[in-house]
């Protein structure tokens, strides 16, 4: 039986609200803006997290939306299933993207986002296709329900681990010669590139922040649990955020608070308190079960399990692996950072990086998340968990699931695999400790 | 019910018939490549072969520096898959499973390398499991532009066409040379020419063209150099008119979604027989992937960027830009006369799977029937499908004499 291990911790758990009250305070507001928006003539534009151009559309003078984020706040609002299931009856098969599902479903439904506000409807749909392919077939849908221009962005696959001049030359031209004329004309003014740049700044030093917190994950123990609280973390810089003065001031505050936490050598919190004792420290390849969050988490912190490094954190952008926003060279900087998204990085770099993961942060194993209805991560995982195990010696686990589709989620069937995943690393360990202490 | 006068067909041209298709048929059955493989043992030094995945590759670039292109939809239903379903999870399409389980077994002796073409993400990431598995050959990711602009998505397609060229010249060791590669178009365009001319014998007289005949037509350029190929066809289509073939009380239907994982032979069969005259369909799409020729007097390379951009078909695999492709599939429809429409995808396919809604509610605004169905290449079980596929021929039928 698990061991209950976690503790409450007064003072963290104060802290914990004060970065968490400011993410709020900011999903608040621009909920507003996003309410009001069309009152107050502000012009709407719907794009994807991976390869974002938020500092663009924000020096445009837009508002972006986000639909992969509304699926997965239906998701975790139990609203989901709802939605996936209206997307069927219109003619989508079980068989794909469960996001793409869930949002056609919002929309079929009355574009109630998950907050129950009712979502602008977009004024332009800006396609940045950058490490899935859905994303085309997704706005391809979407652009048969809206009367509104769709404007393609494609982003170069790094099929060969590296970004060449070609690629970047190809964002670049698109971005100048669609993108922004294309949010110009939307929005009836030209961008002002000093704007523009001057978000970028900010993008940085919000990036060097988040650098900072998912590393402090190196430490033992480690002060956070950079997937199931990571996810938390990169909300702001992975969307409507990046480039604003909130994010800045989130990242900082946010950093404070893990400072903090290591000068009191505390363990990440969970919902239910600070995690007294980090028992396994571990790298998570996949996006998490959104459905079912609390009690998939649960399954970890019931056992001491850390999650110390995530690919899923890094959707966003590889911020950690040198990546920042460059204010001196606006567009190729967003062509970089376009291309340079984890899904957009062929199965050997993510391999490298995962090993990388397992290395640098001393990790004891790692687990897959296997998502049913997204090729983009899944397939070629299986071979990726091979080559790691060979490759670091440390043990894979493998479990499946779903993003925001209940019906592929299976409490029992992942808590039995994991709980025996923990056994095995524990049985490990001590069979371990017996060779060093000589009584193998 | 026949429909026009029978009248019998000459000896020869039954027999001539019978040899074309017997030869397409040992080529489509040989999905271990041996005879690519025979091919390279006549002189091992010199030959080169490298696969393409679907669905669409310039094959001109091959052929023009040195290297046989060898077209594969993989294994259908004649492998026995084991090692690739340790490499992939049920819940994804089965063409990567019999791709890796043939390049681990017979493929890797005759295969120098593989295209593998930006369609989907299945086929991306198989893109870098090649590279794990066989590091010492070419795995080219193919990246077809999105944006159809010739300053900008031409400029980057153009950088990727020199970039394969320079690739297989170096495995072929022939120095690029710009005759090589515009003779190649000169066989190409004259391929796709024979294979349009097939596909619109079909449209006016399909009862001449079965659908599993055309099928193994077009299947056989998997390995064939294009002007044999070519030769093929053109003795076919001399031919089909003269076969005692009485047309029948079948409904013109027209396939969609099967452009990538194939259906098996003998489903292909079944649907015909079950009361359906396949008029169109996209199994073999790369074929007819570029719909008039490419320029034979212009830079090679530029003409292979300037004829997909302008001129290549509409997809799923491809952005739809200002014409949505649902409005592209009813106006195919049309044009070909079809009675009604199969969504024919394969399980777990994403490009297709996720056309189907806005396909399905075009047709329905048409007044054109439909019919959905999934498959995987290696499906065993027809009963249920032709059972399908005959009421959908039925009530067509019916709808169209009411
Ligand atoms: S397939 Fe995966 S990466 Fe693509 S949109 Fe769906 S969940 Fe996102
Ligand atoms: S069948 Fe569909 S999902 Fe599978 S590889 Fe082909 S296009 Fe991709």
């Amino acid at each position: 039986m698990a061991e209950k291990i976690a503790q409450d911790g007064a003072n963290s758990s104060v802290q914990k609200d004060q970065s968490m009250e400011i993410q709020k305070r900011m999903l608040a507001a621009h909920a507003e803006k996003l309410w009001k928006a069309k009152e107050e003539g502000k012009k709407v534009v719907y794009t994807f997290v991976p390869g974002n151009l938020t500092e663009l559309i924000l020096a445009s003078g837009a508002l972006p939306v986000y639909p992969e984020i509304n699926a997965l706040q239906s998701g975790m609002r139990n609203l989901s299933a709802d939605y996936i299931q209206e997307a069927e009856r219109i003619g989508h098969s079980e068989d794909v993207c469960t996001y793409v599902k869930c949002d056609v479903g919002m929309m079929l439904k009355g574009n109630v986002g998950p907050t129950g506000v009712k979502l602008p409807e977009p004024d332009l749909l800006l396609l940045s296709y950058t490490g899935c392919f859905v994303f085309m077939k997704w706005f391809e849908n979407l652009k048969q329900h809206y009367n509104c221009p769709c404007v393609m962005l494609h982003v170069p696959y790094q099929a060969d681990g590296v970004v060449t001049d070609a690629m970047k030359q190809y964002v670049v031209d698109q971005i100048r010669d669609d993108v922004i004329p294309a949010l110009e004309k939307v929005t009836g003014k030209k961008i002002d590139m000093d704007e523009l740049r001057r978000r970028m700044q900010l993008s940085r030093q919000a990036e060097d922040d988040l650098v900072w917190t998912l590393q402090s994950a190196k430490r033992k123990p480690s002060p956070i649990d950079a997937y199931f609280v990571g996810v938390y973390y990169i909300g702001p810089l992975f969307s409507a955020f990046r480039g604003t003065e909130d994010a800045v001031e989130y990242y900082r505050a946010l950093r404070a608070e893990v400072e903090d936490r290591i000068k009191s050598n505390l363990g990440p919190m969970t919902p239910e308190g600070v995690l007294a004792k980090e028992r396994y420290r571990l790298v998570v390849e996949g996006p998490p079960n959104w459905t079912s969050f609390r009690d998939f988490w649960k399954i970890f912190y019931d056992e001491g399990a850390v999650v110390v490094a995530s690919s899923y954190t890094k959707v966003g952008g590889l911020y950690d692996r040198g990546f920042r926003h460059d204010p001196e060279h606006p567009l190729e900087s967003l062509a970089e950072y376009c291309m340079g998204c984890y899904t957009n990085l062929n199965i050997p770099s993510r391999i490298d990086l995962l090993e990388h993961y397992i290395r640098e942060y001393n990790a004891d194993g790692f687990i897959v998340n296997s998502i049913k209805s997204c090729n983009s991560f899944s397939a070629g995982q299986l071979l990726m968990m091979r080559e790691l195990e060979q490759r670091t010696g440390v043990p894979g686990g493998f479990i499946e699931s779903d993003l925001v589709d209940p019906r592929y989620y299976s409490q029992a069937n992942i808590k039995n695999r994991l709980e025996s995943y923990f056994q095995m690393l524990a049985q490990r360990r001590a069979a371990g400790s017996a060779v060093l202490h000589g009584v193998s | 019910m026949s429909k026009t006068m029978e009248r019998p067909s000459s000896q020869a041209a039954e027999a001539a018939h019978k040899e074309i298709i017997d030869s397409c048929q040992r080529i489509y059955y040989d999905v271990r490549l041996e005879a690519i493989a025979a091919w390279k043992k006549e002189d091992p030094a010199a030959r080169k072969a490298v696969a393409y995945l679907p669905v669409y590759a310039p094959r001109e670039i091959f052929v023009g520096s040195g290297v046989r292109p060898v077209a594969t939809f993989g294994g259908g239903d004649q492998v026995n898959v084991i090692r690739g379903d340790s490499f992939y999870q049920s819940y994804i399409c089965h063409l990567p499973r019999s791709v890796v389980e043939l390049g681990l077994s017979s493929w890797k002796d005759t295969l120098e390398g593989l295209v593998a073409p930006a369609i989907c993400d299945v086929i991306r990431n198989v893109s870098g499991v090649w590279k794990v598995l066989f590091p010492d050959k070419l795995t080219y990711f193919l990246d077809l532009p999105q944006n159809f602009q010739s300053k900008c998505g031409g400029k980057f397609y153009l950088s990727q066409l020199q970039e394969l060229a320079e690739h297989l010249s170096k495995m072929s060791g022939r120095k690029p040379d710009a005759d090589a590669y515009r003779e190649a178009i000169v066989s190409y365009n004259r391929n796709r020419r024979a294979v349009r001319a097939l596909a619109k014998m079909r449209v006016e007289n399909p009862h001449w063209v079965p659908a599993w005949e055309y099928y193994l037509l077009v299947r056989a350029g998997d390995q064939m150099d294009a002007d044999t190929h070519t030769d093929l066809i053109e003795k076919y289509i001399d031919l089909a008119g003269e076969l005692n073939r009485p047309e029948q009380d079948n409904a013109r239907i027209m396939v969609v979604g099967g452009f990538c994982e194939q259906p098996p032979l003998n489903l292909i069969r079944t649907i015909e027989r079950s009361g359906c005259y396949l008029v169109d369909d996209d199994f073999t799409l790369g074929y007819r992937f570029l719909e008039q020729d490419a320029d034979e007097n212009i830079d090679p390379f530029q003409s292979l960027v300037d004829v997909y951009l302008k001129h290549s078909t509409y997809s799923s695999v491809k952005y739809e830009g200002d014409t949505p492709k649902s409005k592209r599939l009813v106006e195919t429809a049309l044009a070909k006369r079809a009675d009604g429409v199969l969504l024919m995808s394969p399980s777990f396919c994403d490009p297709s799977l996720l056309d189907r809604p806005h396909f399905q509610k075009a047709l329905e605004d048409a007044g054109i029937p439909y019919s959905t169905l999934q498959y995987a290449e290696n499906l065993g079980q027809f009963a249920p499908i032709r059972e399908q596929t005959g009421t959908f021929a039925e009530a067509i039928k019916l709808w169209g004499e009411g």
